[in-house]
């Protein structure tokens, strides 16, 4: 009997690092795409970071700065009585750090292409900067806004090493379906890390499919294609 | 009446240059601004929008408009590319502004857009989508209404039709509006006032008949072609949308700006 656990666990991960990241992304992201700052290089470059370091080297910083033995990690610990470390909530945190360039990347790269003009005649028909981003800039960007999402998702649910250094493998808790699959081959139970992953392969393909699918009819329905 | 007092250093492809505008225009005047490229037409357009900033002041019927954000302005704005809400319908992009069933239904009526009401902004054409956009500017009932070169993406006939519709709105609503434009023609059909703009400063304030009606029948064209028919040398000029061969010297040669003679005869 395949135990679903794990995805599960997964998919809550993943949704929740989806939607809290959406929510922290979406003004930094407009803030990236219109800002002039000589500052931005900076936040961008710091934004990347998670795509070009190993997931090891992430996951030993967020380790040193989580554990109840850092400043932060006994602050949280014993004012709110939140464990970051081997805890459910931990891995939330960690993800949130490691999808960051996902989310905010392709919703700064579509806020960018927007037409200037149109987020200015937005301005003089009395709107404020968040009901613009709201009603204009954002309904523009639907396929960026797919994409980040998805991808963010995607990616959330695919990784791996970040989530076995702050999270190790808790059933329940923390072990995700990429621990899960780790584990198996470990102690050699080829079929089930076969069934597993071939889960994974199958969900990943038909999410890329949907969202390149989604892309394509958007593009016919405003007259590019 | 519209009192602006404004200074501003732009940098310019011909480097460091100053827009000093010392300007008033009259509740209901419909001005063109006129000019070279990069001597601060537009510039001085999004100053008067709040979307850039300048030194000195902005008085509005008596109202300073000094720091105050776009939002706040009673501006229409007409930008040259549209710039619709693209995730809108036609009567969405209207309501955005304010929701004046009304108004929008007057105005889209105005402009002979009414059956496209309910048709997404992304599938309309040039022509359409500038009237739509005229239109949008115009739900605010705005103390001023600027204009930046709305007429130049469109090809003549449709021009032409929209320079009525302009004019028709101007005359129901008698908005003080500022025009940006390079053509003599539409700015003759249009404004009641010109200004000209070069290098940031104003250097000819007056009426199109003023600035332009020729004093003589002289007109300055360039030779495009020489040809030699029986003994004459013919030169082919272009002028008035037509070209013309007119007979000339033997020594004129092919690029040179010659003087013809234009008759003004009615026929």
């Amino acid at each position: 009997m395949i135990d679903f656990a794990p995805f599960w666990l997964s998919f809550k991960l993943a949704g929740l690092t989806t939607l809290i990241l959406f929510v922290l992304a979406l003004p930094f992201a407009w803030w990236l795409s219109q800002t002039t700052s000589k500052s931005k290089p900076f936040f961008e470059a710091v934004t990347a970071l998670p795509i070009v370091l190993p997931p090891s080297v992430l996951g030993f910083y967020l380790l040193v700065v989580l554990s109840p033995s850092s400043a932060l990690g006994s602050f949280l610990e014993d004012i709110f009585g939140v464990k970051l470390v081997f805890s459910f909530t931990g891995l939330v945190v960690a993800s949130c750090f490691y999808s960051l360039p996902f989310m905010v990347q392709p919703l700064q790269s579509g806020f960018e292409t927007l037409n200037k003009h149109m987020l200015e005649a937005a301005y003089l028909a009395g709107k404020s900067k968040f009901q613009t981003v709201l009603n204009v800039a954002l309904p523009n960007v639907k396929p960026s806004l797919v994409t980040a999402f998805i991808i963010t998702f995607a990616h959330t649910v695919g990784e791996f090493g970040v989530v076995l250094m702050i999270g190790g493998s808790i059933p329940g808790e923390t072990k995700v379906a990429s621990v899960a699959i780790y584990e198996m081959v470990e102690i050699m139970e080829y079929g089930q890390a076969h069934i597993y992953a071939a889960i994974m392969v199958a969900m990943s393909f038909c999410v890329l499919l949907a969202v390149y699918m989604f892309n394509q009819k958007q593009k016919t329905k405003i007259g590019l294609l | 009446m519209i009192d602006i007092n404004i200074h501003k250093q732009l940098h310019g492809s011909q480097g460091v240059m100053a827009l000093d505008i010392n300007l008033q225009i009259q509740k209901g005047e419909f001005v063109a601004l006129m000019g070279e490229s990069g001597a601060g037409k537009t510039t001085l357009l999004r100053i008067l929008a709040g979307l850039e900033h300048a030194k000195g002041k902005i008085l509005v019927e008596g109202n300073s408009w000094e720091n105050m954000p776009p939002q706040q302005r009673e501006i229409g704005f007409v930008f040259q590319d549209y710039a619709l809400f693209d995730n809108m319908t036609v009567e969405e992009n209207l309501f955005f502004v304010q929701n004046d069933q009304a108004l929008a239904c007057e105005l889209l009526e105005l402009t002979e857009m009414s059956s496209l009401r309910q048709r997404n902004v992304a599938r309309l054409s040039g022509g359409q989508k500038q009237r739509v956009s005229l239109c949008r500017a115009m739900m605010k009932k705005p103390k001023l209404l600027l204009m930046d070169e709305p007429l130049s993406s469109l090809d003549f006939s449709m021009r032409s039709k929209l320079q009525h519709e302009i004019k028709r709105l101007h005359e129901r609503f008698g908005t003080t509006t500022i025009m940006v434009s390079h053509d003599i023609h539409d700015v003759f059909a249009l404004s009641s006032r010109v200004l000209v703009l070069e290098q940031g400063k104003i250097i000819q304030d007056g009426t199109a008949r003023q600035l332009w009606l020729a004093n003589d029948k002289y007109c300055s064209v360039e030779v495009l072609e020489l040809e030699e028919k029986s003994d004459k040398v013919m030169a082919t000029v272009y002028v008035a949308g037509k070209l013309l061969e007119v007979e000339v010297n033997s020594d004129v040669y092919i690029g040179q700006h010659i003087q013809i003679t234009l008759n003004g005869v009615y026929l």
